[in-house]
Formats: structure tokens, C-alpha cells, sequence
């Protein structure tokens, strides 16, 4: 329950701790939300009941041509002004309530709706924008001009899950069990203030990157106003809002491989770079020098979802415990090893990545 | 003889108990205060004379001489205070305009001071210098953010003219000329040691200094002294001066009596005389016409190094510097109010500009939001005293700092802003050889590269302490500042909170 007078995500700043977790079978096989929530929950101390959430990929086969809005109506009366404005620039294929359970821990939760949608063809090509742009800049629209209406999903044949309170009966409430997925990851909150608004809750995703993140990095606001300057928002002022948008930048709109973002976020030492072959040497000086904005600094354990793989990451000191584990075709990654443990006993594989080493993760080539 | 309305502004103080007439500070003083009188077997002083730059008092091998402020007073004035009434009195007497040098000393606000830092408890660690590797290299210019991959798919290195420093801070321009030639030798060899960049100012390159050109910024003003073809390619950029904090909208003057010998030869002047700079570059009446000189500067040197525009800051300084980013300079350079001067005129000197603190925040906010920041660096000078300025400077959005006060006073300067008068007892600001030789350009590189190194591992502990080690994680960072005691309005310019928020 908000207290009246705090402030609640994007007011203020708010620091936070956390776990994270995440599992993806490279063989596509896809399995219930069941264990990522078993995971996550063995780590239960590591939260504190402010937010939980979950991000499934593989999810919705039957509409994966077509981006999934998971919105939140904090204010029910403005439902019917972001349904206008869907219908004005998507062709909505189907829409639904997402399907809850009651849960005694989970409470004061907003109207939660799902949105299968396309962009109007005649509004696409007007925007001169391909269908990632400009469905991402109808999802900024709606969240910063609709108050009490917020997106917080938007991927395809993927979908974030997530609430105020622990991530274990947030998977209860959102009927995790019924979902399937070839890979899943899964947060756990401790913020150290939060008056506990749904749409501060993790993972953080924009279209079908979702990003779990465990720290509090040192270089916010440098990385913050750096990526502003391209058209994105930092409305939540979250460190996993602006890894996010990071991420989709180079990625999506700067065409980067993964590793090469990873060598951008978390770039090694100058001084390592150093002792490097030349052709390592020089797309990391090229990669330094270009995006020197983007270094984040500070302790971070992340794990990046997208279509087909997840990628786990590191600060360069890494500051975060993150250890990854391997169990035939499937690959886990945790906060704490015990995690892991708890749905794999019996590992082939488990090892703790260094400070700034991406392990990036993907499905087997068909 | 004439009245003299004014009365002496110092006073010196000799203890005749310590005093043993050794006539040391006879002989270093180029004002000629002192003097050993035979009829009275001791020192005396012309106290009128004395500009309180304190050579004497460290040279003193007894510790015999202070210089106090004069305590006659006149009649109290909070309106006419005294330093006003002296002026009216030297202008009437001589029908000219007042001259000064260095930065304004008056009152003015010094945001630094009413900036503070932040540092990391508890949700995040802080990082210790000591034990783990900490960077402060930087690299200025203009920087695509667009991706070019060979048909292998491997990137491109797109990035060139660019000047890398291992440390963000350069010595900013000071002409040979109006600074001595062991100044200018101290100056060429820390940057060389320090891996950072000197600036020759505006009066051209000593030809026994281009051996140090690969850590020398050249710079083109609008007397164009000394700029030719060899010079523009010594240099690893080049800076077109369009302006100076200390006097924002004039040109400069460096009289004849400074262009001896080898400043004339630099300069490509007649020796003894005047050496004027315009206000304006005669073919720069508009912003179009910057950019035309921009490329012929990059024309003529292949495009191989990067272009410097430096400003004064003015009142429109957002809006000059985001045209100067569309016009094809790398970098841009500003240079705020209370920046120093060979020489200015006082009146401009304290009154023109604005200080650097918000036009450089200003100005990096501008470039943001027009999306066009990495097009260019920012580089800002205007009273960089220490290396906490250093951090808030580029917490705010600087890439680097110039400095040249600071660094004349690790040479010996003790500011006692005269250096119009070319009489520099401590062998910066003059060309007097008996004087130019008090300076040893191997002492004072070294002093600077101390002093370098000082501020280098000061910026490292304050970054460690807030848990970032990398100095571009520092840059534009402003949740990492608050202000005390800023108004609002302040604070909205600065961007940054109030410290409590």
C-alpha cells in the first residue's frame, strides 16, 4: 500500500539489492514457470517483499508474430484512453485480462491486461520507423502521457510477470505453472525504500530485451543522460531502465553483437587492453572511445533475455556474486549457487564468471 | 613635483634586528623597492612601487621582510571604497584605460565552493585507488556513433583525430611572449611527461619547442602571429581562439617592448613592436564563416588533427557553442570569467562574462538535448584551483579542464597580478633574460608534473569513494553533486539537487 507523501519510482531515486536467477534449455524444450519460482525463492532473504517478477520467453507460440502489451491500469478510468490509442496506431488481434489467482501476500494490485497487437500498416510506413521503433515509441507514449496506465511488457512470444512483493508468490499469483517457456529468469527486490509501485517491480524489459540486475551502479546519471539523448525516457530512474534501454541501443538500433556490448557496459581495463592482440586491441580502444558513456560503473550482476538466449554479465570488479551453472542442454544462472542446486542437483558444470566476462547463452541452430 | 592622490597600496616591513644588508632583494627586485643607502648603512624601500609579489620576502635569507597591506585608510565608503577612489585618481592622471592582469579578484561566486560530492556507504562499495586500477584517460574530439563493419564484419575504426590524455586536464594557452621562454620550456616538457597537452597561445611555436609537438596544441587567433604551414603541422590539434574569459570580446596587445628578439622571430613581427590582436578574426563575421576556417585549418593539415574552438563565456554561450558543434570544430574549449590574462583591461576583465561553472552546464545540457553532445568535447578553463574543481567540473559534463593559472603558480607565481608590467621577478611573465633565467625549466616542469600527479591521485580517491573507476563514468554524472546554499534557480542551471534532496 502506497503511504501517502512517498515517493514512488521515477519521484525519487531508490537503491536497491537483489537476487537474480535465470534458466534456459539451448535445446528449445520448454518447460512451466514452476522452477524458475523455486529457484528465485531459495533466495528469499535476498529480497524484501518490494518486488518480484519474472520474464518468460517462448511463451504465447500462437501469436509470436505479434507484440505482447502487459499493462498495468493503476487508474481503471484511463483504460479506455490507452485502448483508443492502441486502436489507433496497432490492429489489436486479441486481448484479454491476464489470468491472476488471490494470493494473501499479493495485494492492492492494479487491473492487468494483455495485448496482442501489430502496427496499423498505414501508420507504420508514415512513421518511416521499422515496427521495433515504432511500436517502442507508442510504449514511451503511452507510459509517460497516460497517468496510471504503464506498459511493462512489449516483447514478442515473450512476457514479464512481476509485482509488488516476494518473486515466490508472485509466480503464484500470476500462474506461472500455466505458462511454458524455453527460458525464464526471475527477480527478487530489496529495495531500500519503495512505497512499493507494481511497475518499479523487475524485470525491466523494452520489446523482447528484458534485463534482471542485481547492484547499484555508480555511473547512473552519465549513463542516463547519454542515452536520453536518443530518444529514451528514463521515467523510473531504476539502474535496470537504463541498462535496458542501453541494451536495446546497441543492439538493436546500433546493430552490436552481444559480446560486443557486453565489452562496451563492462569494457575491460585499459591496462588489459593493453597486453591484448592487436585485433582485440583495437576494437576495444574503438569501442572504449565510441561509447565511453555507456562503461557502467559500480557493482552489477546482470542477466540480459531476448529472443533466443540469455546473456549474463558482471562489473569488471565484479562486486556481485553470479554463478552460472550446466546440466546437458540446459544452463543456469544464479545469484547464489544454491539456487542453481535447489532445480539441478547434480551439475555437469558450475563455475563463477570473472568481473566483465559475458557468458551469453543461445538456442541450439536449427 | 606633482601630488600624487594615490598612496602606496603595500607596505614592506623590514626587521632591522634580522636584516644584514646582504641587498638579496635589491637585487631581485625588478620594481626597484629596494635599495641599500650608503649614508644610512641599511636597507630602504620604495613602498610605491612594491606589487607585493613577494620574491623578495622568499628570497630573504633571514626571513627579514614581510609586505603588508598599507593600514593608512581612507575615509571609509562602502560605496567609494578605496580601490575605487585610487582608480578615478590613476585615470585622471593618466587619460587611460586601467590595465590589469590574471583573473577578476573581486567577489564574485565561486560555484565550485557551493558544489559538493558524493560518496558511496553501505548499498554500494567504494573502490580504493590504491588496490584497484582506476583510469582517468580521456580522449577529446569528435566521436561518430555510428558503426562501420569491413566485409569480414569486423568494426571499423572510425575514430580519428582525437587527442588522448591520461589525465583530463591540459595547461591552457599562453603566448611566448607574454610568458617567457622557460616558462614555455616548463610548460612543453611536463605535458610531455605527463602524457597530457600544452597550448602555445597565440604567438607561435619556438622553433627549439617543436620537438615537443606531439603534445603541443597550436592555436590561431585573430593576430594570426606565428601561424604557418610548419607550425599548424607541429601541433596534435590545433585551437582557433575566438576568445578569452579574463576579456570576453577584445582582442589582445602585447606591448613592444615584449617583442625582443626571439618572440619577434616566433611571432613573424619587426622586433619592439606592438603586437595587436584584433577583437574579431577579420574572416570570421559569422558562425558560417567559423566553419570555413575550420576546414581550412583541416585542409591544410590533411585532416589529421583535431580543431579547437575556444570561447569566452558569454550570455548566449549554449546557443554559440551548439552552433560551433555543427560546424565541424572536435572540440570545444570555454573559457570562463574569471579566467587569466597577460593583460586585459579591468573594466572588462570584472565585468564581462559569466562563470564557467554555469556555462559549462549549461552548454553540455544544450548540446544533449539537441542530441549533438559527442559531436564534440568539451573542454572548460576559468579558475581551475584544485582537483575537487576538477571532478565537479566533469561531473557537470566536461571532458577536461584547462589550466594556466594553477599551473604558473606551481612555476612560482604568486599572483600579484602584474604581469603588464613584463617586470616578473619570478621569470614567467617577462622577457628580461636576467630575469627569464630565474626560472629553471627543469625545476618547474617538475614542479608541474608534481602537481599534475598530486591532483591525479586526489581525482582517484574522490572517484573511488564513489564507487566509480572510470573517469567517463564521471562525466555528466550530476546525481553525483549538490549544491549548498544555491537558490533554486541556481541549482535548475546547474542541474544538479540541493544537498539534503
Amino acid at each position: 500500500m502506497q503511504k501517502e507523501g512517498q515517493m514512488r519510482e521515477g519521484q525519487v531515486r531508490i537503491p536497491s539489492g537483489c537476487a537474480i536467477s535465470g534458466v534456459i534449455n539451448r535445446d528449445g524444450r520448454r518447460v512451466d514457470g514452476g522452477a524458475i519460482a523455486k529457484s528465485i525463492a531459495v533466495m528469499h532473504d535476498r529480497s524484501n517483499g518490494l518486488g518480484g517478477g519474472f520474464a518468460g520467453y517462448g511463451i504465447y507460440p500462437e501469436y509470436k508474430d505479434f507484440y505482447a502489451f502487459h499493462i498495468f491500469y493503476t487508474n481503471p478510468t484511463k483504460k479506455s484512453d490507452c485502448e483508443k490509442f492502441l486502436e489507433e496506431h496497432f490492429e489489436i488481434i486479441n486481448l484479454s485480462k491476464i489470468p491472476t489467482r488471490k494470493h494473501p501476500k499479493i495485494t492492492n494490485e492494479p487491473l492487468i491486461w494483455r495485448y496482442f497487437v501489430m502496427p496499423l500498416p498505414t501508420k507504420l510506413s508514415d512513421s518511416q520507423l521499422d515496427g521495433d521503433e515504432y511500436t517502442l515509441r507508442c510504449v514511451f507514449k503511452i507510459n509517460t502521457s497516460f497517468d496510471g496506465v504503464y506498459v511493462f511488457s512489449s516483447g514478442k512470444n515473450m512476457g514479464v510477470f512481476k509485482a509488488v512483493g516476494y518473486p515466490e508468490d508472485v509466480a503464484e499469483f500470476y500462474r506461472l505453472d500455466g505458462y511454458s517457456g524455453y527460458s525464464w529468469v526471475a527477480h527478487g527486490r530489496y529495495p531500500t525504500n519503495t512505497p512499493g509501485w507494481w511497475g518499479g517491480a523487475h524485470p525491466f524489459a523494452v520489446l523482447d530485451f528484458s534485463v534482471v540486475h542485481n547492484g547499484e551502479i555508480s555511473s547512473y546519471d552519465a549513463n542516463r543522460r547519454f542515452i536520453e539523448m536518443f530518444g529514451y525516457k528514463c521515467t523510473l530512474q531504476t539502474d535496470t531502465e537504463v541498462i535496458t534501454y542501453i541494451w536495446d541501443y546497441l543492439v538493436r538500433r546500433k546493430k552490436l553483437t552481444l559480446n560486443e556490448t557486453a565489452e562496451v557496459i563492462a569494457a575491460p581495463f585499459w591496462e588489459k587492453i593493453k597486453t591484448m592482440n592487436e585485433s582485440d586491441r583495437e576494437r576495444l580502444t574503438y569501442l572504449r572511445t565510441v561509447y565511453s558513456s555507456l562503461l557502467i560503473t559500480g557493482p552489477f550482476s546482470i542477466i540480459v533475455g531476448f529472443e533466443g538466449g540469455l546473456l549474463a554479465l558482471n562489473d569488471r570488479l565484479k562486486l556481485r556474486s553470479m554463478v552460472v551453472g550446466e546440466k546437458n542442454d540446459t544452463v543456469y544462472i544464479a545469484s547464489e549457487e544454491s539456487a542453481i542446486r535447489e532445480i539441478e542437483p547434480s551439475l555437469d558444470r558450475v563455475w563463477a564468471p570473472s568481473g566483465g566476462e559475458a557468458v551469453l547463452v543461445k538456442l541450439y541452430e536449427k | 613635483m606633482p601630488i600624487n592622490y594615490d598612496d602606496n597600496t603595500y607596505e614592506v616591513l623590514r626587521d632591522r634586528e634580522r636584516c644584514i644588508n646582504c641587498r638579496v632583494c635589491e637585487r631581485q627586485c625588478a620594481n626597484l623597492v629596494h635599495k641599500y643607502s650608503a649614508e644610512l648603512s641599511r636597507m630602504t624601500a620604495d613602498c610605491m612601487s612594491c606589487v607585493d609579489c613577494q620574491r623578495c620576502v622568499s628570497l630573504c635569507p633571514t626571513r627579514a621582510l614581510k609586505i603588508i597591506k598599507n593600514p593608512n585608510v581612507y575615509r571609509e565608503n562602502a560605496n567609494w571604497n578605496s580601490a575605487a577612489i585610487k582608480s578615478i585618481y590613476k585615470q585622471a592622471g593618466s587619460g587611460g584605460v586601467l590595465l590589469s592582469s590574471m583573473g577578476t579578484p573581486e567577489p564574485y561566486p565561486v560555484y565550485w565552493d557551493k558544489i559538493l560530492i558524493n560518496a558511496s556507504q553501505v548499498t554500494n562499495p567504494s573502490i580504493d585507488p590504491l588496490r584497484e586500477p582506476m583510469e582517468t584517460r580521456v580522449s577529446l574530439g569528435h566521436i561518430s556513433q555510428d558503426i562501420e563493419r569491413d566485409a569480414s564484419g569486423r568494426l571499423v575504426n572510425t575514430v580519428k583525430q582525437t587527442l588522448s590524455l591520461d589525465v583530463p586536464i591540459m595547461f591552457s594557452a599562453m603566448s611566448y611572449g607574454s610568458i617567457s621562454y622557460n616558462a614555455h620550456k616548463s610548460l612543453a616538457k611536463a605535458a610531455e611527461k605527463l602524457g597530457i597537452y600544452y597550448n602555445t597561445g597565440e604567438g607561435g611555436l619556438h622553433k627549439d619547442f617543436y620537438g615537443y609537438g606531439k603534445n603541443t596544441i597550436v592555436q590561431v587567433a585573430s593576430g594570426r602571429f606565428g601561424v604557418f604551414k610548419d607550425y599548424l603541422d607541429a601541433g596534435a590539434a590545433i585551437e582557433i581562439k575566438m576568445g578569452q574569459g579574463a576579456k570576453p570580446g577584445i582582442g589582445g596587445h602585447l606591448p613592444g617592448e615584449k617583442i625582443v628578439e626571439d618572440v619577434s622571430k616566433t611571432r613573424m613581427i619587426p622586433m619592439g613592436t606592438d603586437a595587436i590582436s584584433p577583437a574579431p578574426h577579420h574572416d570570421i563575421y559569422s558562425i558560417e564563416d567559423l566553419r570555413q576556417l575550420v576546414f581550412s585549418l583541416k585542409e591544410a593539415t590533411n585532416y589529421l588533427k583535431p580543431v579547437i574552438v575556444k570561447i569566452a563565456a558569454v550570455h548566449n554561450v549554449a546557443a554559440i557553442a551548439s552552433g560551433i558543434a555543427r560546424s565541424g570544430a572536435d572540440i570545444i574549449a570555454i573559457d570562463g570569467f574569471r579566467g587569466g590574462t597577460g593583460a586585459a583591461p579591468t573594466r572588462i576583465r570584472d565585468n564581462v562574462g559569466i562563470p564557467i561553472e554555469l556555462a559549462l552546464a549549461e552548454v553540455d545540457e544544450r548540446l544533449r538535448r539537441e542530441g549533438i553532445r559527442n559531436d564534440v568535447s568539451l573542454v572548460v578553463g576559468g579558475s581551475i584551483r584544485n582537483s575537487a574543481d576538477i571532478v565537479k567540473a566533469v561531473a557537470l559534463g566536461a571532458d577536461a579542464v584547462y589550466i594556466a593559472t594553477g599551473a604558473l603558480l606551481a612555476l612560482g607565481c604568486h599572483l600579484c597580478r602584474s604581469c603588464h608590467l613584463g617586470k616578473c621577478n619570478w621569470g614567467i611573465a617577462t622577457q628580461n633574460p636576467e630575469l627569464v633565467k630565474r626560472l629553471n625549466p627543469e625545476v618547474g616542469s617538475e614542479r608541474l608534473v608534481n602537481l599534475i600527479t598530486a591532483w591525479k591521485h586526489e581525482i582517484e580517491e574522490m572517484m573511488g569513494g564513489m564507487g566509480i573507476n572510470s573517469i567517463e563514468a564521471l562525466k555528466g554524472n550530476r546525481l553525483m553533486l549538490r549544491g549548498v546554499g544555491l537558490s533554486q534557480k541556481e541549482l535548475d542551471i546547474l542541474g544538479i539537487k540541493h544537498a539534503g534532496e
